[in-house]
């Protein structure tokens, strides 16, 4: 039982946390500031239990939640997310006049969410802590009530994501109807010694938790949503959102498909092929012609989802652990971009527009030069993080033989440097026009520091962070 | 094999301008006099540390020297490995030699964002030493696409009226090739991993052994990923498009620079990558690539004919020089060769140094038109002097610089056993009239005739910081031009071994007796790089 908890410790401590600071809420009149405090420390501990969980191996709970290693990875990447995004939402919030105290409380609870999917080694545990996740995404999401279009992202989010976890259900069902598990150990030695009930609802299986799974990640042809809900959103839960919580499908996904593609393994990988070509294309493609920066910025979430993909299809010690640096990478260069928009934002959807972003070096240098290195590394160009994923990721898939898609990669990548640097273009080439306000960076610097020197050390110095990547699937998987 | 004695020179000469960059980041922007002067100091400096690995190169030296190796990326065995051999030497002189000139060039004409600027400009000596330097696939990427950023910046804030649209121009069309670039470096990487024994390498010299075990159609395939990546930078005719636009609208120290140096690494990586790891694809393509560097001369010269820009005209005749530059890689012999290297160096002189009359008269008009000046001459004697001294290297006239290389290459594709046609040299060589047609008639219209236009009538002549910029290079124009064998005896080795290499495994045999002493140092070299892994 010490063990168990001992291998699960950041999140059941995060969990237990995140109730507290809901009770605190309930119980301290104003307590908006300290919620604030109390949330961003225990990210920070859970973080830190997180690195201390690192070294352990092991099922705990009978076989229910795995710890250590992979898992304590997610929960260190998750908690640094999560921190990255509490620490520029406070000014965010206040400045839209909607903080209100459960905010921080809510990202906890998704934090631990997340963190529960990292950890799972069942199918309801993963079930359970998408869900948990996601009904805090749901509220987050529609955080700015008297906003019509917040709202309507928030309807929308849950409408799809309540069809989508139907999906996600249907199929662990199935999965469990033909292999008689619910256990991802048990799952992979029945489908290794062919130990099925029923043969034919397995492939049915893993096709709908492929599916339930591809919508958390707003991965083709089921990224619809991600654009309408990641404009209305608040740009700090966008942030969020768009970033852990996309880690958190991948978290999924990965030990999901080590277990499911002996089933099928070509066929798999096909079909995350094509996936994710369609992926990075057509979310390329449509971020080109958006003009609100969080819609491009959205549009480009989805291709970036079509990147991590690959490290799927190669189904690979290689391709996961690019997958991982990949995540890591694209959390520090997206949640810093938001962060910078979030800044320049305001109240009704003001300064949201490419064109408000003309002149910012002239205004801003500091901002327009932290979100140049952004664009460049979200577009790929060395030296920074950015380039280092997406190299990983493409030597997995020409690794694996999959030379047509990494193809399809680097004409996407061309694709989208023409509306990444088209921002820096905006930025550095165009005057400014009219007036703005002053705008306070306060508590957001923090969080633009912490993403900018991730970028950049990570984009000179790929090897330490890679080669403890690597290591997560040496023993684990 | 490669040689480690005084390495760390070549490592500062590197790391100078980035050191460079990081303390003028950290300059108050409204000390813009602080700003220039650490900036100049700085690749001063560099330009000093460079020289003592010219006065301390080998030239007997088969191999790379001050070489090193500091691990980077250990689990893709990519490491910080640099090193120069004779014709990266002299790109790397002519980087540290432009810097300087060009930077002094900008003092006058940028007034804003200072800061911003003389960073970049650092950002982008970095850059191009990297290149010149890296001897890892890795390294050398990442130095590739690191020029983008400062280059992109410089002609899209510094530069003329349609800015924008140039500088992005150029970042994409250099990302094209450089990305098919990338595919191509991981699938080497890769391939070392599939032998046996073997593990995933970025080491040009580990790849350099193996690459020819590689199957033929595929080499020929990583052949056309590097050739099409280069052949954009370099730019061959029909991927020369973004060159213009970059050109015109660049400032004046990013055009020299861009014709100085930044062109040279398409040419560079040419000889490096696609010749060295490549030679029996290079071999079949060498026909093809002779062709468009044919019509690169021709087509260039003719646009060139009908600018009524001046700098436009100068851009185009560099598409019809450099075509001289990749004939004689094509042409895959010594003397071709021997005569690419040299004229790499000649046009970066000689081009670099018309952008910058280019840019004194245009800092006195505001304008480029040919048709706008006339007679100046009169007004300027001293400037015509020296415009007419590198319109004359360029021309390719004896004496001068360019005269050598372009013969050199035009010797080097007449006799090409590979090409085996002499009429590549033949149409060549009507780009040489035509570039005397061309700049003559230029200079004619701008210099000569009357001074009849009243804005040109008070033309003041050159003043002192353009001297320092024009005279230095007149005296390597010169000295060229006269003795080369200064200049060439550095890379002779390097290419006699390279084509001996290249012919022995063509033809079988080669005439070039420094082969056996260069293999021996060879299986040196490979035995050390894997009894070092």
């Amino acid at each position: 039982m010490v063990q168990d908890l001992l291998f699960t410790a950041p999140f059941t401590f995060l969990s237990v946390m995140a109730i507290i600071a809901m009770v605190l809420d309930a119980l301290i009149v104003n307590s908006s500031r300290i919620t604030f405090i109390f949330s961003a420390i225990t990210l920070l501990i859970s973080g830190i239990l997180g690195i201390s969980t690192f070294g352990l191996h092991g099922i705990g709970f009978n076989g229910m939640v795995t710890g250590g290693g992979f898992a304590a990875y997610f929960d260190i990447l998750f908690s640094v997310g999560g921190l990255l995004t509490i620490l520029a939402s406070r000014q965010y919030l206040q400045r839209e006049n909607i903080e209100h105290d459960e905010f921080y409380s809510l990202i906890l609870f998704a934090v631990a969410g997340m963190m529960l999917i990292a950890h799972s080694n069942h199918l309801l545990m993963l079930f359970i802590g998408i869900e948990v996740m996601s009904v805090s995404f749901y509220i987050l999401s529609g955080y700015m009530r008297n906003n019509a279009k917040s709202v309507e992202s928030s309807l929308k989010y849950f409408l799809l994501g309540a069809f989508a976890t139907g999906f996600l259900v249907y199929g662990i069902a199935l999965i469990y109807g033909s292999t008689g598990s619910m256990d991802y150990n048990q799952i992979a030695l029945n489908i290794h010694n062919n130990a099925l009930n029923f043969p034919a609802l397995l492939p049915v299986g893993v096709a709908l938790i492929v599916i339930g799974l591809s919508f958390k990640a707003a991965a083709f042809p089921f990224h619809q949503w991600a654009p309408d809900v990641y404009q209305g959103a608040p740009t700090i839960v966008t942030a969020f959102m768009s970033t852990a919580g996309k880690a958190a499908a991948f978290a999924a996904f990965i030990p999901v498909v080590t277990v499911l593609m002996p089933s099928a393994p070509a066929k798999l990988q096909m079909i995350f092929a094509v996936m994710s070509a369609a992926t990075m294309l057509i979310g390329n493609i449509s971020a080109l012609a958006q003009t609100n920066i969080k819609r491009m910025l959205a549009f480009s979430s989805v291709a970036h989802a079509g990147y991590i993909m690959m490290g799927l299809v190669s189904g690979s010690q290689y391709g996961y652990s690019g997958i991982v640096f990949y995540l890591t990478a694209y959390m520090l260069m997206q949640i810093g971009s938001f962060v910078i928009v979030a800044i320049l934002e305001r109240n009704g959807e003001k300064y949201l527009e490419l064109s408000d972003y003309a002149g910012l070096s002239k205004r801003h240098p500091v901002l327009a030069a932290f979100m140049a290195i952004f664009m460049l590394s979200l577009a790929g160009i060395p030296p920074f993080a950015g380039f280092f994923g997406k190299y990983y990721l493409f030597t997995a898939a020409i690794d694996a033989g999959f030379l047509w898609l990494t193809l399809v990669g680097v004409l996407s990548s061309i694709i989208s440097v023409y509306f990444y640097i088209g921002l820096i273009v905006k930025m550095y080439f165009t005057e400014p026009e009219g007036q703005r306000e002053d705008n306070e960076v306060g508590m957001s610097g923090l969080s633009l520091i912490i993403t900018i020197a991730g970028v950049i050390v990570l984009g000179i110095l790929p090897s330490g962070i890679l080669s403890i990547a690597s290591s997560l699937f040496n023993s684990t998987h | 094999m490669p040689h480690t004695e005084s390495a760390g020179m070549l490592l500062l000469t590197l790391l100078l301008p980035l050191f460079g960059f990081i303390a003028v980041l950290f300059i108050d922007k409204a000390q813009e006099k602080a700003i220039r002067f650490t900036t100049m100091m700085i690749s001063l400096l560099t330009f000093g540390f460079s020289l003592p690995l010219w006065f301390s190169f080998n030239n007997s030296i088969d191999g790379f020297q001050f070489y090193t190796n500091i691990p980077w990326i250990s689990s893709i065995d990519s490491g910080f490995r640099i090193g120069i051999d004779g014709m990266s030497l002299l790109l790397v002189l002519l980087t540290t030699f432009i810097m300087p000139i060009a930077l002094l060039s900008s003092f006058e004409p940028i007034k804003k964002r200072v800061k911003e600027y003389y960073a970049m400009m650092l950002l982008l000596e970095l850059g191009m030493l990297g290149v010149f330097v890296s001897l890892d696939t890795m390294v050398f990427y990442v130095f590739w696409e690191l020029i983008l950023i400062p280059m992109y910046f410089l002609i899209g804030i510094w530069g003329g009226k349609d800015r924008i649209y140039a500088a992005v121009k150029f970042f994409l069309y250099t990302l094209v090739g450089s990305l098919l670039m990338l595919l191509a470096i991981v699938w080497l990487g890769l391939y070392a991993k599939g032998l046996p024994g073997g593990h995933f390498t970025t080491d040009f010299l580990v790849l350099k052994e193996i690459a020819p075990s590689i199957p033929m159609d595929i080499q020929i395939w990583l052949f056309l990923a590097f050739a099409l990546s280069f052949c954009i930078k370099v730019p061959l005719m029909p991927f020369h498009t973004w060159l213009p636009d970059a050109h015109v609208q660049a400032p004046t120290a990013g055009s020299v620079i861009l014709a100085g140096v930044l062109l040279k690494m398409g040419t560079y990586g040419l000889i490096r990558f696609n010749v060295e790891l490549f030679p029996m694809a290079m071999h079949q393509f060498a026909a093809p690539i002779a062709w468009l560097s044919v019509a690169g001369i021709i087509y260039g010269a003719l646009v060139a004919m009908v600018q009524t820009d001046i700098k436009k005209l100068v851009a185009y005749s560099s598409v019809s020089h450099l075509g001289f530059v990749v004939l004689g890689i094509a042409s895959m012999t010594p003397e071709g060769l021997q005569g690419a290297i040299i004229q790499m160096v000649n046009h970066g002189l000689s081009t670099g140094m018309l952008f910058l009359c280019v840019g004194a008269l245009y800092e006195r008009r505001h304008t480029r038109e040919i048709s706008e000046f006339g007679g100046i001459t009169k007004v300027m004697p001293k400037f015509a002097v020296l415009f007419v001294i590198a319109m004359l290297a360029s021309v390719g006239l004896p004496g001068l610089n360019g005269f050598i290389g372009e013969y050199l290459t035009l010797f080097g594709a007449f006799q090409s056993p590979f090409l085996n046609n002499p009429w590549f040299s033949i149409l060549s060589s009507s780009g040489v009239i035509f570039a005397a047609v061309y700049l003559l008639w230029m200079f004619q219209r701008v210099m000569f005739g009357t001074n009849d236009n009243p804005s040109n009538h008070s033309l003041k002549d050159l003043h002192r910081s353009e001297y320092w910029q024009l005279v230095p290079m007149v005296i390597f124009i010169v000295w060229i031009g006269i003795y080369p064998s200064t200049f060439m005896s550095k890379s002779e080795l390097y290419v006699q071994t390279l084509i001996g290499k290249v012919e022995k495994k063509v033809f079988g045999t080669s005439k070039y007796p420094l082969i056996k002493a260069a293999t021996a140092v060879e299986s040196g070299t490979s035995h050390e790089v894997h009894g070092g892994h």
